[in-house]
């Protein structure tokens, strides 16, 4: 009989070696010791510029949100003390959910205790043993877990593929063994390279092969679109995409997640989806802030606007430091490709010793074994923040390559 | 035409090039997660190869099942037989 803790003898070995590199500064567990604003942290007890938090709204330290967070705690307590489904909703839950599908222009929505559950929740509530979830080869794990969840038959098509959904659409339905429904998923934008879905491609196999389909808009929703909708509403495709997931802990700044869609059958997801019955729901305080923050979404695009000119300016520099990009179009996610695993490990060592914390991304978490040094932007970040961002990446990151040009 | 099992063996030996970093002689007992050292998303992208060669669909949840190059040479043959598509 060998060890449960066998099987983790490599990634044990792998985080070893990192922390080695790295002085002890852990990569993968890194803790800010006091926050400071939405874009400063202290870090190492050094003042840091956060480029790395997906608060892409700024929203997390908004006056407005903290007070209706604290009055909720005094109203309603600390937590939940349970599922909704056993133990109750509380005024607030409906009041999210009301405010979120007025948002999303949505006869229903449902709030779910993370963005993670809300991925688990809407694909197993949706898919079951019978039907067949196509789903991106680059999805988010929530994504993958929620399709293993359903026990819905999976397959898999190339990242961004449209022919190739087509494709396999295609070799299902001769394959004689379709019994069910057919789910496809897509992101809005894919969290590790910031590119987004061809929608308008995948819209056009839908009309061909018909399915249901099902946009996760976390790191779009209240970023894309004129009234920060999403990619949906950005390609001009809403009536096409069926269900919207999203996350409270990107534009929203809380915590929690949500599916929307028009199905007159929606809300039956509640009693049929484990990942929505059997958790406790997010804390009082979570499920106000999250209400007062999509309030703000609505009510201040230039909230929108300040992010988008700033991920504009942060993928430009970039480009122009020579850096290799992870996505052509700029958007709040903007990845830059390191050379190899230690030399990635190191630039990002160096560029947190600078006072720039960026995420490190490596293989198998990243599409084409890529590492990734993982900048996202927020509506917060001041001009000065991006340029100093700029400044270090160029110190610490283009360096060695100037030096090869310059030889 | 569908291929012999041998044919498949020797396709599937070839697709799997690529993901065998570590040049591990490949033989029907191979074990793919095991013995090549390939992390799960990497045998999800060499199951895509396979059904595009083969053109059949390989659904994820069949791959907790295979473990070995036999059993995956064995359930592509099923496929191409059931599909009757290659």
């Amino acid at each position: 009989m060998s060890d449960l803790f066998d099987k983790y003898r490599d990634i044990a070995g792998r985080h070893r070696q990192m922390m080695a590199m790295t002085g002890g500064d852990n990569a993968v567990g890194l803790v800010m010791e006091r926050m400071l604003s939405p874009t400063r942290a202290v870090i190492g007890g050094r003042e840091t510029i956060l480029a790395g938090t997906n608060n892409y709204m700024g929203i997390t330290f908004d006056p407005d949100c903290i007070e209706a967070g604290k009055q909720a705690l005094d109203a309603y307590g600390t937590g939940t003390t349970g599922s909704r489904i056993a133990n109750g909703s509380y005024g607030i839950h409906r009041e999210l959910e009301q405010e979120l599908a007025r948002f999303l222009k949505r006869k229903h929505c449902i709030a779910f205790t993370t963005g993670y559950q809300a991925n688990l929740g809407m694909i197993a509530g949706l898919a079951g043993p019978n039907d067949t979830v196509f789903l991106d080869a680059d999805s988010h794990s929530s994504i993958y877990d929620g399709c293993t969840l359903s026990g819905a038959r999976l397959v898999r098509f190339r990242h961004n593929d449209a022919e190739d959904l087509d494709r396999r659409l295609t070799r299902l339905a001769n394959s004689g063994e379709e019994k069910g429904g057919r789910l496809v998923v897509l992101e809005g934008i894919y969290s590790m390279l910031g590119d987004r879905a061809p929608l308008a491609d995948f819209v056009e196999v839908k009309r061909r092969h018909g399915f249901a389909l099902m946009v996760d808009e976390a790191h779009s929703f209240g970023v894309l679109g004129e009234n920060g909708r999403g990619l949906q509403e950005e390609t001009g495709l809403e009536s096409e995409v069926d269900f919207v997931v999203g996350t409270f802990s990107k534009s929203i700044g809380a915590i929690g997640g949500f599916g929307a869609g028009d199905h007159p059958m929606f809300d039956v997801i509640r009693y049929a989806s484990r990942p929505y019955m059997f958790t406790a729901s997010s804390s009082p305080s979570s499920v106000a802030t999250a209400t007062e923050a999509v309030r703000k979404l609505a009510a201040e695009p230039e909230r929108r606007e300040r992010l988008r000119r700033n991920a504009a300016r942060l993928h430009e520099s970039f480009r122009d430091l020579g850096l290799e990009l992870g996505c052509p179009v700029p958007s709040p996610v903007i990845a830059v490709r390191g050379p190899d695993e230690p030399s990635t490990i190191a630039m990002w060592h160096s560029l947190l010793r600078a006072g720039v914390y960026v995420n490190i991304a490596l293989p198998p978490g990243t599409p084409g074994k890529a590492c990734l040094l993982r900048c996202s932007v927020s509506a917060a970040h001041t001009e000065e923040d991006i340029d100093r961002i700029v400044a270090v990446f160029r110190d610490v990151v283009a360096q060695p390559r100037l030096a090869v040009a310059g030889e | 035409m569908v291929e012999s099992k041998e044919q498949i063996f020797e396709e599937l030996s070839r697709l799997i090039a690529p993901f065998n970093i570590k040049g591990v002689p490949i033989t029907p007992a191979t074990d793919i997660a095991a013995d090549l050292n390939i992390d799960s998303v990497a045998v999800m992208d060499f199951v895509m190869e396979i059904e595009d060669r083969f053109d059949i669909d390989i659904p994820l949840n069949l791959l907790a099942e295979i473990r070995t190059m036999d059993e995956l040479t064995q359930v592509v043959r099923e496929r191409i037989e059931r599909g009757g598509s290659a």
